[in-house]
């Protein structure tokens, strides 16, 4: 472990290039040691494809990334047992029993008979299985089988935990029983943790910083506050409104507080310092141009205005795009 | 490298399989319905073919042929004969399909005969059914044989061609089998064993690999310490387990109803585990090299039938290899079932000892040491 600079994870300039295709472009950051670090952005962003090259499953094309003190390329059998790793796909054996996906992981790691009958037990109980221990894994519910993943991972009693999407597919429930779970785990066992999510409200949540990453780049990196503050205005207000004239949006910026309008959807937001008293200016704009105001709202920022700020675009959208992106082929 | 790995990997297979007991039926039911239908199938003599009898003589001379006939057809009971007034209608009937052969007996045969002017009798075939034109000829062979030889009629129980000539003959062939009769079922065994671990290979070894690497379940192990030689050797030879035990299961079954003698010989049994542990390291090997690069779930599913084709019917197990033409028994070299059948069918036919399998052995040994390397090779750790 590198405890010189306090850094878990070092990535510098790691790309990964698949044909003409740059899924991963240069991308460096660093993970302190003991926090829990998110890779945000959707689908297709490149996050699965980092967290492959930092948990050496997939060689970087190049650049360098040292985990827990050993480099992914050419010491990948010291970041093999310095690391935790819960794939996105389940990779537990739904014809074994909880258990015995725990003997045989612990084996490989080359735990003892008596180190497997002490770790096994205890991990199972923390993540609320001891009852089903000797289920098979067939017969879990969608949510206990992450929990089941995140237990194997942490076997051999790993110093960085890496999560690929854990709660994808979940239900609410289980979702927060997940993220119980991961605080957890990085309060009782000082586990470093880097997660990848598309979902904003898990990363605001569970992370102590976040990158934000889109179209194989690192738009962003910072706590969830400091980006949340980083984005102009401390309130955003959303307004729908009828028949805008073509220089609607630029009267708005002249309005006191306002820092910067967007439009997405027919939803026009609006950053301010001061939302109520921009609504309130708003809707005398309105009046005086004779412009009808459908809806109005106002909020704090949120990470979703964050990615918006620094992608130019809403998560969802970029979820859409890649998602037509990867049915193209379809349509040719 | 860790043997724990192995072991690990050995442990997890073997208990999905014992999980799922349909691998272990559906590996051994083909190959005993294949034994069992196959066996009897070709192994029985053939017996009632529809033979036409023109007798246009009907003299005391072709009444001994036409007796003679009569005589194997109490006897082996290999014909049922017809009898015909016109060389016509039976050359119909021919044609037709009702009668397999036609045997003429022309109007100057008791002439000839009594002048010693080489008597004939035609004898017509249909001689589209190789085994029934086999079976025909040998008997007519005979028949003839014992005719000149001025031997009685075939009684029932009598041995055929039996070497006792009325003249001085120039050689005197004297025929000594080595081995009691052995029915076509015997013959068949050595085959449906290596085929059952040949399907045990398929499907867990090609099948069930390919579909838990799509499932992403090997991404879990790819993340942990372990080598690409522990993987590969611990999916070979807890498939290779799988393999000896449907080859053992086999062996007795098909042994029994085939009515191996002296099955139970511990000696033998002995042999017969080195054969088959053998076999199915080396079926693994062979396997896990044609999959260790594949990840579309239906790639071995399509395959299954080439694969069968081309490795069971070259081995020998069911026609002897000196049978085929060039190209083909290269396949049958480099197969190997081919070594598998030789070794099986010399401990199952022959009851031989070790002299007769170990080059087997050593080839399957060799031909797994290859494989493997090859495989470990190939294998992509990284996705």
């Amino acid at each position: 472990m590198n405890t010189e600079n306090n850094n878990a994870i070092e990535v510098i300039k790691l790309k990964k290039q698949f044909g003409d295709f740059v899924a991963v472009n240069e991308v460096s950051f660093s993970v302190h040691t003991g926090e829990i670090f998110g890779l945000l952005g959707p689908n297709g962003a490149g996050k699965t494809t980092l967290i492959r090259m930092m948990t050496t499953l997939t060689p970087p094309t190049s650049g360098k990334a040292v985990v827990g003190g050993h480099d992914v390329v050419s010491d990948a059998d010291g970041v093999r047992h310095a690391i935790g790793v819960i794939p996105q796909a389940l990779t537990s054996d739904p014809e074994l029993t909880a258990r015995e996906n725990m003997a045989i992981h612990a084996k490989l790691y080359g735990l003892t008979s008596a180190e497997r009958q002490r770790l096994i037990p205890s991990l199972l109980e923390s993540v609320g299985l001891t009852e089903f221990a000797d289920k098979l894994v067939g017969s879990f519910s969608g949510g206990m089988r992450p929990r089941l993943e995140i237990a194997r991972g942490l076997v051999h009693s790993p110093k960085i935990l890496f999560l690929d999407e854990p709660t994808t597919g979940l239900d609410p429930v289980s979702r927060t029983a997940v993220w119980e779970m991961i605080n957890k785990l990085k309060e009782s066992a000082g586990l470093t943790i880097l997660l990848t999510t598309h979902y904003m409200d898990e990363a605001d949540r569970l992370c102590d910083r976040i990158a934000i990453v889109d179209h194989g780049l690192l738009a962003a990196l910072d706590t969830p506050t400091r980006l949340k503050d980083s984005v102009p205005g401390t309130d955003i207000v959303k307004a729908e409104f009828d028949n805008p004239p073509a220089n609607w949006n630029a009267a708005l910026e002249k309005l006191d507080g306002v820092s910067t309008v967007t439009a997405q959807d027919g939803v026009t937001h609006i950053a301010s310092n001061s939302g109520p008293l921009t609504v309130g200016a708003l809707m005398d704009l309105a009046r005086e141009h004779h412009v009808g105001v459908r809806r109005v709202s106002v909020q704090g920022t949120t990470l979703d205005d964050v990615f918006l700020y620094y992608t130019g675009r809403q998560l969802r959208e970029a979820a859409s795009e890649t998602l037509r992106r990867d049915l193209s082929h379809l349509y040719k | 490298m860790k043997f724990q790995r192995i072991f690990a990997i050995i442990e997890r297979d073997m208990r999905k399989f014992f999980r799922s007991p349909a691998l272990m039926m559906s590996s051994m039911i083909f190959p005993l319905m294949q034994l069992i239908v196959l066996g009897y199938a070709f192994g029985g003599k053939i017996k009632g073919i529809k033979i036409a009898v023109v007798d246009e003589d009907r003299s005391a001379a072709s009444r001994d042929v036409r007796q003679r006939f009569d005589a194997i057809v109490a006897g082996p009971q290999t014909m049922k004969i017809e009898d015909y007034n016109s060389l016509s209608d039976a050359e119909t009937d021919l044609r037709t399909g009702f009668v397999r052969a036609v045997v003429y007996i022309p109007v100057d045969f008791s002439r000839r005969m009594e002048e010693g002017n080489r008597p004939r009798i035609a004898f017509i075939e249909d001689n589209t059914d190789n085994f029934v034109t086999s079976e025909l000829l040998t008997r007519m062979q005979s028949l003839v044989q014992d005719i000149n030889q001025g031997l009685n009629p075939f009684q029932p129980g009598q041995r055929l061609a039996v070497a006792a000539p009325r003249l001085n003959p120039l050689v005197d062939l004297q025929i000594v089998e080595v081995y009691p009769y052995i029915e076509y079922i015997k013959y068949l065994l050595s085959g449906s064993i290596a085929m059952s671990i040949f399907i045990v290979a398929m499907i867990g070894g090609g099948i069930t690999f390919i579909d838990d690497k799509s499932r992403g379940l090997h991404e879990g192990y790819l993340v942990t310490p372990i080598k690409k030689s522990e993987l590969i050797l611990g999916l070979i030879f807890s498939g290779a387990f799988k393999g000896l035990m449907a080859g053992t299961t086999i062996t007795l079954i098909g042994g029994l109803i085939a009515g191996i003698s002296r099955l139970w010989d511990p000696v033998r049994l002995v042999y017969l585990g080195m054969v088959l542990t053998t076999t199915s390291v080396a079926m693994l090997s062979f396997m896990f090299l044609l999959m260790v690069r594949v990840s579309d779930p239906l790639v071995p599913r399509a395959i299954f039938g080439v694969l069968n084709t081309l490795l069971y019917f070259p081995s020998g197990a069911i026609y002897p290899i000196e049978g085929f033409p060039v190209w083909l028994r290269w396949i049958s070299y480099i197969d190997p079932f081919t070594y598998a059948v030789h070794g099986l069918k010399a401990l199952l036919l022959k009851d031989a000892g070790f002299q007769a399998i170990y080059s087997d052995v050593l080839i399957l040994i060799g031909f797994s040491v290859v494989l493997v390397g090859l495989s470990v090779a190939f294998f992509r750790r990284q996705i």
